[in-house]
């Protein structure tokens, strides 16, 4: 296989990360971004949560992919309606109506054994993937929000899990063909989301090593986000330094008024803030070789559609 | 920097709850400071209370267990070493213990206290599927937690237990795993699943009542009738721990309810975590657990929001080429070296005022949110805190007293 191609040129993105390092948002920009480029994308939800359509300003949807932005399509998995799509396309076992009595039977199975719930999230979306290129469904990328990074694992290694647990069968023989398109670096990437923090990064490091370790998903980037402004250059520094001396500070106060002590403290807050973070910056660097993304922190008032758009831009500016 | 009054809107910390309860539960969703705030609770109760404190955690941070003085968190609980207290110039009145909640170590004892006998455990022991359940879901670690709370609040050795929760896809997962589990192992649902693997072999194969049979059939054919069989025979081995399994978790689900209990919900000013924090202290009302507290974790200071100083910052940016020009002028006659050329003062001043406003955006949207909290359902939590966004990370005690103070006492001393 030759080297893997751009990003946003594969077919199916997983993005991973520890909880409130803003994953989803990252998710929904990418999604924004390939769809600016003219690609049709399916942007699929696993967490039900429902925070991705909110990063639209869109009400909640359900497993139906509807449209939620120029371009992109948001879905919500749910394991019983990829249950369902399973029984009538491929088993050819036609459900009508809800699975009732089953569907607490299947929850109850589906809880206990080995990657069944796993199976049928990664199951829809192989599934999608193989459907459009093989030209009956017209995805042309499928961004994942996938599990964070405590179960992503299990989730992703689910078609092999499987493989090594049934032996014959029919969802064996579905599994190979899942594996393959997993597997293949042209078409396939799993990316980690992180911010400048310990724990974070620590997961983040984790992670990499631990899907080299048992996964057969190739790696895609490493997004750092929300990366703090350095306000100072060094010898802005000093400068910053000398307006603590009295005769300046009184010479600020007299010409911006007393909120100038607040304004100072507020510059030094800001400084220690982007400077405590820096070493684990450093740490992500030095622990994981993948292209690291940096995108900044966002000064803004919302988080709707405009925020999704502007982390869009910002992470087209570090994939040029 | 954090150190000065007006920092935080004065206000009633976390003392009377932790001098009340003998049980905190700190919970949250993923990010927002839970475990260092739960260990700084810990310490502060430690310091002003005395007694035994343990803090449970879940996965902390390097850096925790070094700024206690921990080469690592484990299983079994470990004792804060003074000296640790000493070097931070801290005199405590009682004892500061941490263990760590490490799922698959209690899980393998609580087979272990269970199965009917020690074959049996060992038979659930090395069953493949055994690590799948009690490793894999989310719902497993939760539960774990409780049950080990609820062991170790048992062995009253400890004069107040603070918990710190397992990261849940949903904040409110964890209060319904006990009854999820017996649930789970006990309901006449599994007697349904596993009855066709009841009858025995040699007796014709399977005996499927009507019932279960399209069960069966859809099961068959997606994944085999072998796998099938295998989980069933998992769960009749698991059976037999149907009794103890629902005694303790009625059990732990009364600990959680006792008055002695009560929960610390922790968030941030951020609109997705606040919104579960919200919904998640409804939802302890609404199940009539105690909410003690709403912590508001890392929020910025009060000051940007100040006229006096959005004043200061509107006029550096608007005469930052007069001032520069002001502060060259004392350099020369002061001798400031620093600020002798004009322009480069006029850029840092502009940088300043640029820095302040940025930060006053967020520290808004925060002002915003926090009065949204105002109109939460009453009854809300007894006391809301708010701790200030440190400016560097914790790596010693001192520094998690920092964060332990404002806890304790709902405001920044002086």
């Amino acid at each position: 296989m030759g080297p893997a191609p751009p990003l946003l040129d594969r077919r199916l993105l997983f993005f991973t990360g520890k909880g409130g390092v803003g994953k989803s948002t990252v998710t929904a920009a990418t999604a924004v971004l390939a769809a600016e480029q003219g690609k049709k994308v399916l942007l699929v939800e696993v967490d039900a949560k429902n925070n991705l359509t909110a990063l639209f300003e869109h009400e909640p949807v359900g497993f139906e992919p509807r449209q939620v932005y120029p371009g992109v399509f948001v879905m919500q998995m749910d394991t019983e309606a990829s249950l369902r799509e399973y029984l009538k396309v491929q088993a050819r076992v036609p459900v009508f109506g809800r699975l009732g009595p089953l569907a607490r039977a299947f929850d109850f199975v589906a809880t206990a054994a080995p990657g069944v719930r796993e199976i049928l999230t990664v199951g829809k979306i192989c599934w999608d993937l193989r459907e459009s290129i093989q030209g009956r469904a017209d995805w042309d990328l499928i961004v994942v929000d996938a599990a964070a990074t405590g179960h992503v694992i299990s989730q992703l290694d689910a078609p092999r899990a499987i493989q090594e647990l049934v032996a014959v069968g029919p969802i064996r023989n579905q599994t190979d063909w899942m594996v393959e398109l997993l597997r293949d670096p042209a078409l396939t990437a799993l990316n980690v989301v992180t911010s400048p923090e310990e724990m974070p990064v620590n997961e983040a490091i984790e992670l990499v090593a631990a899907a080299r370790e048992q996964l057969d998903v190739p790696l895609g980037v490493v997004v750092v986000n929300r990366v703090l402004p350095e306000p100072f250059t060094r010898g802005d520094e000093e400068v910053f330094a000398a307006l603590h001396e009295p005769a300046s500070l009184a010479a600020l106060r007299e010409g911006a008024g007393p909120g100038i002590d607040q304004v100072l403290d507020a510059a030094r807050l800001a400084v220690s803030m982007r400077r405590s973070r820096a070493p684990h910056l450093a740490h992500l660097r030095d622990e994981v070789d993948l292209p690291l993304l940096l995108l900044p922190y966002l000064f803004v008032r919302d988080h709707g559609l405009r925020v999704t758009r502007m982390v869009a831009d910002a992470l087209g500016q570090e994939l040029l | 920097m954090a150190d000065r009054p007006g920092l935080i809107s004065g206000g009633q910390g976390l003392e009377t709850l932790l001098a009340t309860r003998e049980v905190v539960v700190f919970c949250g969703s993923g990010g927002v400071g839970k475990t260092s705030t739960a260990a700084a609770a810990a310490l502060a109760a430690a310091m002003h209370l005395g007694g035994k404190v343990l803090v449970l955690t879940i996965d902390p941070a390097r850096r925790l267990a070094d700024a206690m003085g921990l080469e690592s968190f484990g299983n079994v609980a470990r004792r804060v070493p003074l000296d640790q207290f000493a070097a931070a110039g801290i005199e405590p009145r009682g004892e500061l213990w941490a263990a760590m909640l490490d799922t698959k170590r209690s899980w393998d004892e609580l087979i272990l206290r269970h199965a009917p006998d020690e074959a049996t455990a060992y038979r659930i022991l090395d069953n493949r599927m055994y690590a799948n359940v009690t490793g894999r879901f989310v719902q497993s670690h939760d539960y774990i937690a409780m049950e080990r709370l609820f062991d170790v609040h048992a062995s009253g050795e400890y004069d107040l237990i603070i918990i710190d929760t397992p990261p849940t896809r949903n904040a409110i997962d964890f209060l319904d795993a006990p009854a999820r589990m017996a649930d789970f192992f006990g309901g006449r649902l599994l007697r349904w699943l596993t009855m066709p693997y009841r009858a025995g072999k040699g007796r014709g194969g399977r005996m499927i009542n009507v019932a279960s049979k399209p069960f069966y059939q859809m099961a068959d054919r997606i994944l085999g009738s072998q796998f099938l069989q295998d989980i069933a025979e998992f769960f009749l081995n698991f059976q037999s721990m149907y009794d103890g399994f629902v005694e303790r978790a009625k059990s732990v689900e009364a600990l959680m309810h006792d008055r002695r209990t009560s929960f610390a919900v922790v968030t941030t000013l951020e609109g997705a975590p606040l919104r579960e924090a919200e919904s998640f202290c409804e939802e302890l009302v609404r199940r009539r657990y105690h909410l003690g507290a709403l912590v508001l974790n890392k929020t910025l200071p009060d000051y940007f929001l100040d006229p006096e100083a959005e004043t200061a910052a509107a006029a550096l940016s608007r005469d930052a080429d007069a001032l520069g020009a002001v502060l060259a002028s004392i350099a020369d006659d002061g001798g400031i070296a620093a600020l002798a050329d004009a322009s480069a003062d006029a850029i840092v001043l502009r940088t300043l005022a640029e820095s302040f406003r940025n930060y006053g955006v967020v520290a808004r949207r925060e002002a915003e949110l926090r009065s949204e909290l105002g109109r939460m359902a009453a009854p809300g939590p007894e006391v809301v805190v708010r701790v200030p966004s440190l400016d560097t990370d914790i790596s010693d005690l001192a520094g998690l007293m920092r964060i332990g103070e404002v806890l304790f006492t709902g405001t920044i001393r002086p």
